[in-house]
């Protein structure tokens, strides 16, 4: 399918110090970047749990980014380090949820780099539409449980089941 | 408004919409035309005013001022509104605002959010039809948020009073006096076995003249002899932990090998030395010290050090003489010291660590460090001072006057090979230079090669004028190389500058016995790693990064730390003292006080609900999870706790939760941004 007219839904991920900052500085510096991701702000991306990134799919986003400080720069000393590990497993279960990679995004953008971070929102949404729309709930909802909650133990789908539906 | 900040938080994971009808107000400000100009402000908020729970949405142009924050008090008291959305610009830069305004509605500040629809939409968003839905999306986020909000109170803490002051040029001696005469104890730690910093080696200060020595040198001895002040030279910062108010600060006090207590700084050893021949770092290179030294005369303490690289006995037990001991009379000397750690207490931090010279090297074709008598603007400082290697003397290489000289603007400075930036400082030493060199030196003709003359400061441009009036010749246009390959009689054995005169429209090659290099500023070698240790930032261009580009110029991301002088940016004298005075301000604003509150949004643990498998007490970076031995449930240290929320995310069963973080919280936002 032609996904010129596809407008991706993104949730944005961001570390209060450093990458909101860093949106911020994009901001007051009038970089222009698409209007596609909504930000979203905990104190460290260390905080940024792999059901928050599960729950934005299920209510629809296409896409989702995490960013934060950059490794040594981290405002709680370490907690990118735990995001980063977090992340390397949360990608290998969106695989076998059946989700094309790259539709979860790690950036580390500091508070210096407006550019960066108007560039990241740019690249992520061309990778997105280029992806297509997630469509994850009508997945679920053949599966009789699209409004459940993940971990309420309703029956995982197989991985072939996911990509039979998945626009791709 | 029941709710207790330490009350049963919720840890339902994503359990829907609140259970009790809040009554929400929502404000969308236009900002002038900065958000008005872009998002559809009406449109945005008969939207809001549909959403769930939201009894009141208003726009107002400024929302920050007097009678926008009024429209929330009034409404907090005449509707009993108990949750508010200001969609308006960055919470940086005005959450403090518009939450003091709840309280003073007696509203709990922490059931206000900002739906940040300026940096994040209106100003980086061109189409306006896209940039009203994506305001719409950025408020619902905070819309369906505010339900899950809890009342929290900021946490008390007590300050300490002391101060440190990193770094001893003039940005740190000033804030340090300024804070030790406001009664503040100072703890100054330098790197160097002198304060003076880079000032300490200029000749004169643009555009006045004053003598550099005569100005710094009265506030190095003032600072040495305060009775507030500590000095720590010769040391450096290794660690901090801590938090505004009560940091813990490790230095380490690098071994001189000189008992100072026992020191008179006679300097009668450095005369005794039998190493004499050690590149001076003060003189630049141009002139020599002793194994032994004293940086230079007016050193701040006045105490020899011993450099264990060249002293003979320290490193390789080889001097037979050992002539410094002996000419010692208070037997200072202990080739035994060790490196020293000492730990301080202090409630802030002033970071004043300045700057390096751009190392000339960088730009080949300008022949540092391979032609003779191209030297740099420090260099050429020493060499004009009365306190320098040549009793300030300008002289070629070979000790003969120089004829002619050029100098060269901009070397590092607004290129696209190195700095982007323009340093600020150096078209104005390049004058002074030229100036100096006319005044020593009447027949010597100067060459002045900029590619515009930044003159921006009280009196820069007179003197810019006067300079021309003293027949220095200006040319516009980069040098393009500096060479010794002579093309005519007339250029053999000088050094030829070739640049383009962009004024006449010609290449010019001029033959000159001197060339100096007016070399930018550049970040210190190590300014990442120290913002790193201080738990902030720097900038793309390498220096540390302001809070605030123009409201919080001196403070950092890190409460209670200040920055001021060239550490920040460039800067010249009068600039870098007038922010070591901001930064003062700045530290008796915080330390005058006797507490100061914190942020609550830390986590907290049920113990009725911790399995005690312990996975966050590893995963803290605060050690600030301890287990209850009685229990075996893990719990928060409140003090020790400072909300990166780490544990949250770990636990397996999602027991800790993070005050103004809850999962319910960050979930509902995700529903909100995604319902248009």
């Amino acid at each position: 399918m032609s996904n010129d007219a596809f407008e991706p839904r993104l949730i944005g991920f961001l570390c209060r110090w450093c990458s909101y900052n860093g949106a911020d500085l994009a901001g007051t510096s009038r970089i222009k970047y698409p209007p596609n991701m909504v930000p979203i702000k905990t104190n460290c991306s260390g905080r940024i749990d792999p059901t928050f990134v599960l729950k934005a799919f299920q209510e629809g986003a296409d896409g989702v980014l995490i960013a934060g400080c950059h490794p040594g720069d981290c405002h709680y000393i370490n907690g990118n380090y735990r995001t980063a590990g977090r992340y390397a497993l949360l990608e290998k279960l969106l695989l076998q949820m059946g989700l094309e990679p790259g539709r979860v995004r790690l950036e580390w953008i500091s508070a210096a780099e407006g550019d960066r971070f108007a560039q990241t929102v740019r690249e992520f949404t061309e990778q997105i539409r280029a992806l297509g729309p997630l469509r994850w709930n009508d997945q679920f909802a053949d599966l009789g449980g699209g409004d459940d909650q993940f971990d309420d133990g309703g029956e995982a789908p197989s991985g072939d089941r996911q990509l039979e539906g998945a626009a791709v | 408004m029941s709710d207790q900040h330490n009350g049963n938080g919720g840890n339902g994971r994503g359990n829907g919409r609140g259970q009790r009808e809040e009554k929400i107000a929502v404000y969308v400000c236009h900002c002038g035309t900065n958000i008005g100009g872009t998002v559809d402000v009406p449109a945005v908020v008969a939207w809001a005013a549909s959403q769930p729970g939201v009894t009141v949405a208003r726009e107002y142009k400024y929302m920050c001022s007097d009678p926008g924050q009024d429209l929330i008090k009034n409404d907090i008291k005449e509707l009993g509104i108990t949750r508010v959305v200001v969609a308006a610009c960055s919470p940086t830069m005005h959450e403090p605002t518009f939450r003091k305004a709840a309280a003073d509605a007696g509203l709990n500040p922490f059931l206000l959010q900002m739906a940040n629809i300026r940096e994040h939409c209106s100003w980086v968003t061109e189409d306006p039809v896209a940039a009203t839905q994506k305001a719409k999306r950025i408020l619902g986020a905070q819309i369906h948020r505010l339900p899950f909000n809890q009342a929290l109170n900021p946490i008390d803490v007590q300050v300490n009073q002391d101060v440190l002051v990193v770094g001893g040029g003039i940005a740190g001696i000033e804030a340090a006096l300024k804070l030790a005469e406001a009664g503040k104890h100072v703890y100054m730690v330098e790197r160097n076995p002198s304060i003076g910093g880079h000032m300490a080696m200029f000749d004169k200060t643009f555009p006045t003249l004053d003598c550099a020595a005569c100005i710094l040198t009265p506030k190095m001895s003032a600072l040495g002899k305060h009775p507030n002040i500590t000095l720590l030279a010769y040391s450096e910062v290794t660690h901090v932990d801590g938090y505004v108010g009560n940091f813990t600060v490790t230095v380490k006090k690098k071994a001189r090998y000189v008992n100072t207590d026992l020191c008179t700084g006679c300097g009668a050893c450095q005369e005794a030395c039998v190493v004499r021949k050690v590149k001076s770092e003060f003189d630049q290179g141009l002139g020599y010290r002793s194994a032994i030294y004293i940086p230079f005369p007016q050193a701040v303490p006045l105490r020899a050090t011993i450099d264990p690289e060249n002293c003979l006995t320290l490193s390789r037990g080889a001097c037979k003489k050992q002539s410094c001991v002996a000419a010692c009379g208070p037997k200072a000397i202990d080739f035994d010291q060790k490196d020293e750690e000492v730990e301080l207490a202090v409630g802030a931090i002033v970071l004043a660590t300045g700057f390096e010279l751009f190392d000339c090297r960088e730009e080949p074709t300008y022949g540092y460090g391979r032609l003779d008598n191209v030297i740099t603007s420090l260099e050429f400082e020493r060499l004009s001072n009365a306190s320098g290697p040549t009793g300030g003397h300008i002289v070629l290489k070979n000790g003969e006057t120089p004829k002619s000289v050029a100098i060269l603007h901009c070397v590092g400075s607004r290129s696209v090979n190195h700095q982007e930036y323009c340093s600020r400082v150096c078209c104005m030493y390049s004058l002074k230079f030229a100036h100096l060199i006319k005044e020593h030196l009447p027949d010597t003709e100067v060459w002045e090669l900029y590619i515009d003359m930044r003159t921006n400061g009280k009196g820069y441009e007179e003197f810019y004028k006067r300079l021309m009036d003293e027949g220095v010749n200006f040319i516009r246009g980069r040098a393009a190389e500096v060479t010794d390959f002579a093309m005519s009689p007339e250029e053999e054995g000088k050094l030829i500058v070739k640049a383009e005169d962009t004024l006449l429209g010609v290449v010019r090659r001029l033959p000159v016995d001197m060339v100096i290099l007016s070399a930018g500023l550049s970040p210190q070698h190590d300014a990442k790693e120290v913002s790193q240790i201080f738990g902030f930032g720097c900038s793309a261009n390498g220096f540390f990064l302001e809070r605030h580009p123009k409201l919080e110029p001196v403070a950092t991301v890190t409460d209670g730390v200040f920055i001021c002088g060239a550490c920040q940016f460039p800067k010249d004298i009068p600039d870098t003292v007038a922010q070591a005075g901001a930064a003062a301000a700045g530290v008796l604003t915080l330390v005058n006080n006797v507490s100061v509150k914190i942020e609550p949004t830390i986590s907290y643990i049920d113990p009725e609900k911790c399995s005690g498998c312990h996975v966050c007490v590893g995963l803290c970076p605060y050690a600030a999870i301890r287990v209850n031995a009685e229990t075996g449930a893990a719990e928060v240290v409140e003090a020790a706790c400072k909300g990166c929320g780490v544990c949250v995310a770990a636990c397996p069963s999602g027991v800790p939760q993070q005050r103004g973080y809850l999962d319910e919280q960050i979930f509902a936002e995700i529903e909100g941004a995604l319902v248009v």
